[in-house]
């Protein structure tokens, strides 16, 4: 595997849009057509050159292509977005829409994301170290496809509305989380091992939610079932099983309805 | 304005009879003149290239409170869906089925069209229709009030009013400066405010105890007392339902009997929309199947009706109607979003979106009916191409569907890649039809015949002297081999188009916002001491603004006005 590494130089007097931070548009390229790709500050188009140190090379296909951007990113959108292949790691905070509809390859944040980090993803792995903003595998606004595969994993907490309209894919956040969880999900498995807040699952289809920790306000469209014995992420435990939202259509199989699953720990 | 000479075309025109003739168009002053009429014209080479009057669409929702609805709650339609970068035109062009007001201006012109007939102007949101029709660059557009749910229009039906209702509808013209009477699911719309439909035309409407049949029927007649320029414009009950083919043909034969009173050369007395979502036997979605032949034998045989297709071009796309309680209907099939209104005494709509997928059998249904209502017809000139944009899909596929219209082998690749295709091939008639149109059927589909049947044939849709020079000029000649695809990728791309005589499109790039107008008719009747009181009335009673905020007056709405005069004060 070839690795290239980008150091920002300058920062933008605006956002930076940098979808072209990608294993899949770099390969095949040297250094210096690397600097040449397009990024975005408003409607302008500049050189990723023009704010990057570039160094290293591709490898000849994404999949043999190691990126590495190093410092402030706060301030670049896109990183990683709708990569396939291969692996992008961030040294520094990013701004929104990190590894937004990525179907494949591994994306490592050492810091904290904006929003919409995997919005709409459909493969590969997110692994952001820090915490995460909000909207993190969601839909894109107004969007009914959500994120369908692939696997997110937060170290710190993320913020509201995490996995809305999820389709499939998983989601675990080993800190805590602010409101609506899963709103309008139709599968998919979301992990909180913090606590929670309120709205987790509303208007939800299918899927699963668990939460180690506390909710401050269970949704009325939720009824409790049963206590279970689960293993989750490598953890075992007990959990008080509530399937719901009890408001919304869901489909039947042999007869029985299948509802949107919460387990909420009741004991370790 | 100077004067124009576009050279050595193929032109297609017919108004005038001409089918692919190499000939001159003259062009001065935004007039086509005769070619000897020019002294020192500048000229513009055509020569291997299809010629074609200015397209003109009878039925598309592009402007107003629903388009932007759509607009509003669809940001995905504009993910990843707005490529065109143009280096002449900066204005901004986002959004598939439903774009925004300039990339409708360009996408029109790039598809070498000049006029478009907004397909449903709820009359109380009449200025937000008129500020998004200024707003639509090069197009000229006009726009068509509802009508058919409308408190004032079922009243005076109920009573037999013929007189007073044809003086209100002149009056709700001018107030809104609109241009035709739309029917939309008459009765069903204001039925739909107490959760019910009208699924047949002697379904009572509640409270008014009225009947579709009878709005509909008293509707053409009051076009008729007016003389308007375009008939009444009907969108029938039971739309997108099994079975429906019934209830369309009962809604034609309303129209049985009447002659057209107009002196704007139409010859039919109902055009009908989107009939392909109204062409549906069977009675369930398992046992659907196309009953387009027994729609077209009825077209076919009566002269005085007009109708047009509403293709299902296969994309997703958003539908929106003021047919209420049907959007109501489709989200709980789709599941999708749904947004709903009720417009007071007037109308309502609804918006869903909707994946017209090649995988399920149903929208390969539909796909092959409105095509062969196109290739069924005996006359071009009074069925016309429509995908009812957005509803079966954005107009931007026009080009595609005259591929379909014009090559088998088109349609074959199309059958070819369904899903379900035996299933499809059994429930319709397509496949067993060998028919390909060619371009003067398309002229006649797109421009003589939709421009005729608006009563607009003086202005637009043909190439004779006199008339407006809108000259579409397409990389195509149609005496070389082509395979399909060439068709799609001329007619949606023009070489060239000059609207009213300005260059619009150079080379493929918009070059100019031309010079838009819109078009409205201005009925003048009798004094009607009566219904001016009925409308002071209903007024002070019932709506939510005055009278003085009501009317679409002013610049600031029309800054580019056409006035259709019409007289019936006899």
């Amino acid at each position: 595997m070839e690795t290239v590494t980008l150091t920002i130089k300058n920062q933008p007097g605006l956002y930076l849009e940098a979808d072209s931070i990608t294993p899949d548009a770099f390969a095949g390229k040297k250094a210096e057509e690397i600097a040449a790709l397009p990024v975005y500050v408003g409607r302008e188009e500049h050189r990723l050159g023009d704010f990057f140190e570039v160094s290293g090379k591709a490898g000849a296909t994404p999949e043999e292509t190691k990126i590495i951007v190093n410092g402030d990113l706060s301030r670049v959108k896109y990183i990683g977005m709708k990569m396939t292949a291969g692996e992008v790691v961030v040294n520094g905070n990013a701004d929104m829409y990190v590894g937004a509809w990525m179907q494949g390859g591994r994306i490592t944040v050492n810091g904290n994301v904006d929003a919409f980090a995997g919005t709409g993803m459909k493969g590969g792995e997110l692994l952001i170290k820090g915490n995460a903003g909000n909207y993190l595998g969601a839909a894109y606004r107004g969007d009914w496809r959500g994120m369908t595969g692939g696997k997110i994993v937060v170290s710190g907490n993320a913020g509201s509305d995490l996995g809305t309209f999820m389709n499939g894919g998983e989601i675990i956040v080993g800190g805590d989380v602010d409101v609506h969880v899963a709103t309008h999900a139709e599968g998919g498995k979301i992990v909180i091992k913090g606590n929670a807040k309120s709205r987790l699952g509303g208007q939800m289809v299918e899927g699963e939610i668990y939460v180690f920790g506390t909710i401050d306000v269970m949704m009325p469209g939720f009824a409790y079932r049963k206590d279970v014995d689960i293993e989750v992420d490598g953890t075992k435990g007990r959990f008080a099983l509530y399937e719901g939202d009890l408001g919304e259509r869901h489909r039947k199989r042999k007869g029985q309805a299948i509802y949107g699953k919460l387990y909420q720990r009741v004991e370790a | 304005m100077g004067e124009l000479l576009i050279k050595n075309g193929f032109v297609f025109d017919p108004l005038q009879g001409i089918k692919g003739d190499r000939m001159d168009i003259g062009v001065r002053d935004g007039k086509i003149v005769e070619t000897s009429a020019l002294s020192s014209p500048k000229t513009i080479d055509a020569a291997g290239m299809t010629v074609m009057a200015g397209g003109v669409d009878i039925h598309s929702h592009v402007v107003g409170p629903k388009v932007n609805v759509g607009r509003l709650f669809r940001p995905e339609d504009k993910l990843f869906k707005s490529p065109h970068k143009s280096p002449t035109c900066n204005r901004m062009e986002m959004g598939f089925s439903v774009p925004s007001t300039f990339k409708t201006g360009y996408d029109y012109a790039r598809m070498g069209y000049v006029f478009v007939n907004e397909a449903a102007m709820p009359p109380l949101h009449s200025p937000h229709v008129h500020e998004e029709i200024r707003d639509t660059p090069i197009i000229d557009n006009a726009a068509m009030p509802v009508f058919g749910n409308n408190w004032f229009t079922l009243e005076y039906l109920k009573n037999h009013e013929i007189e007073n209702n044809a003086a209100y509808t002149a009056w709700l013209l001018r107030a809104t400066r609109g241009f035709a009477i739309k029917v939309v699911n008459p009765g069903g719309t204001e039925a739909w405010g107490w959760g019910l439909n009208c699924e047949h035309i002697h379904d009572p409407v509640p409270y008014f105890d009225i009947t579709p049949a009878q709005i509909v029927k008293g509707l053409i007649e009051a076009n008729e007392y007016l003389g308007l320029p375009h008939s009444m414009h009907v969108h029938a009950n039971n739309l997108g339902n099994p079975g429906n083919y019934t209830t369309t043909l009962d809604t034609f034969k309303l129209s049985e009997g009447i002659k057209p009173n107009s002196k704007f050369g139409r010859d039919q007395v109902m055009h009908h929309t989107h009939v392909q979502f109204h062409s549906y036997g069977g009675d369930s979605w398992a046992n659907v199947e196309s009953k387009a032949k027994e729609i077209m034998d009825y077209v076919n045989s009566h002269d005085n009706i007009t109708i047009d297709m509403g293709q299902v071009t296969l994309d997703e796309t958003t539908t929106m109607t003021a047919d209420g309680p049907f959007e109501h209907h489709l989200t709980e099939l789709n599941h999708l979003k749904w947004a709903n209104a009720d417009v007071e005494l007037e109308t309502g709509s609804g918006v869903v979106p909707y994946i017209y997928s090649p995988s399920i059998k149903v929208c390969a249904i539909q796909w092959c009916i409105g095509l062969e209502l196109a290739l069924l017809a005996k006359d071009p000139m009074r069925v016309f191409m429509t995908t009812d944009h957005p509803n079966a899909g954005p107009f931007i596929r026009y080009p595609r569907i005259m591929k379909w219209l014009m090559s088998r082998e088109a349609r074959e690749q199309q059958f070819d890649a369904f899903k379900h295709k035996d299933k499809v091939i059994e429930a319709t008639n397509l496949a067993g039809i060998d028919r390909e149109l060619d371009l003067y059927e398309i002229a006649q589909m797109t421009r003589a015949g939709p421009a005729k049947a608006l009563g607009l044939a003086h202005m637009y849709g043909g190439l004779a002297p006199g008339l407006d020079a809108d000259v579409a000029v397409f990389d195509f000649n149609p005496n070389e081999p082509y395979a399909p695809d060439d068709i799609e990728k001329a007619f949606g791309n023009a070489r060239h188009l000059f609207k009213t005589g300005v260059q619009v499109i150079s080379d493929h790039e918009v070059v100019s916002n031309g010079n838009k107008r819109t078009l409205w008719v201005n009925a003048r009747v009798n004094e009607n001491p009566q219904v001016m009181r009925d409308v002071k009335e209903k007024f002070l009673r019932y709506y939510t603004v005055t009278l003085n905020n009501y009317e679409v007056t002013g610049h600031h709405y029309l800054p580019n006005p056409y006035v259709i005069e019409v007289d019936a004060t006899e």
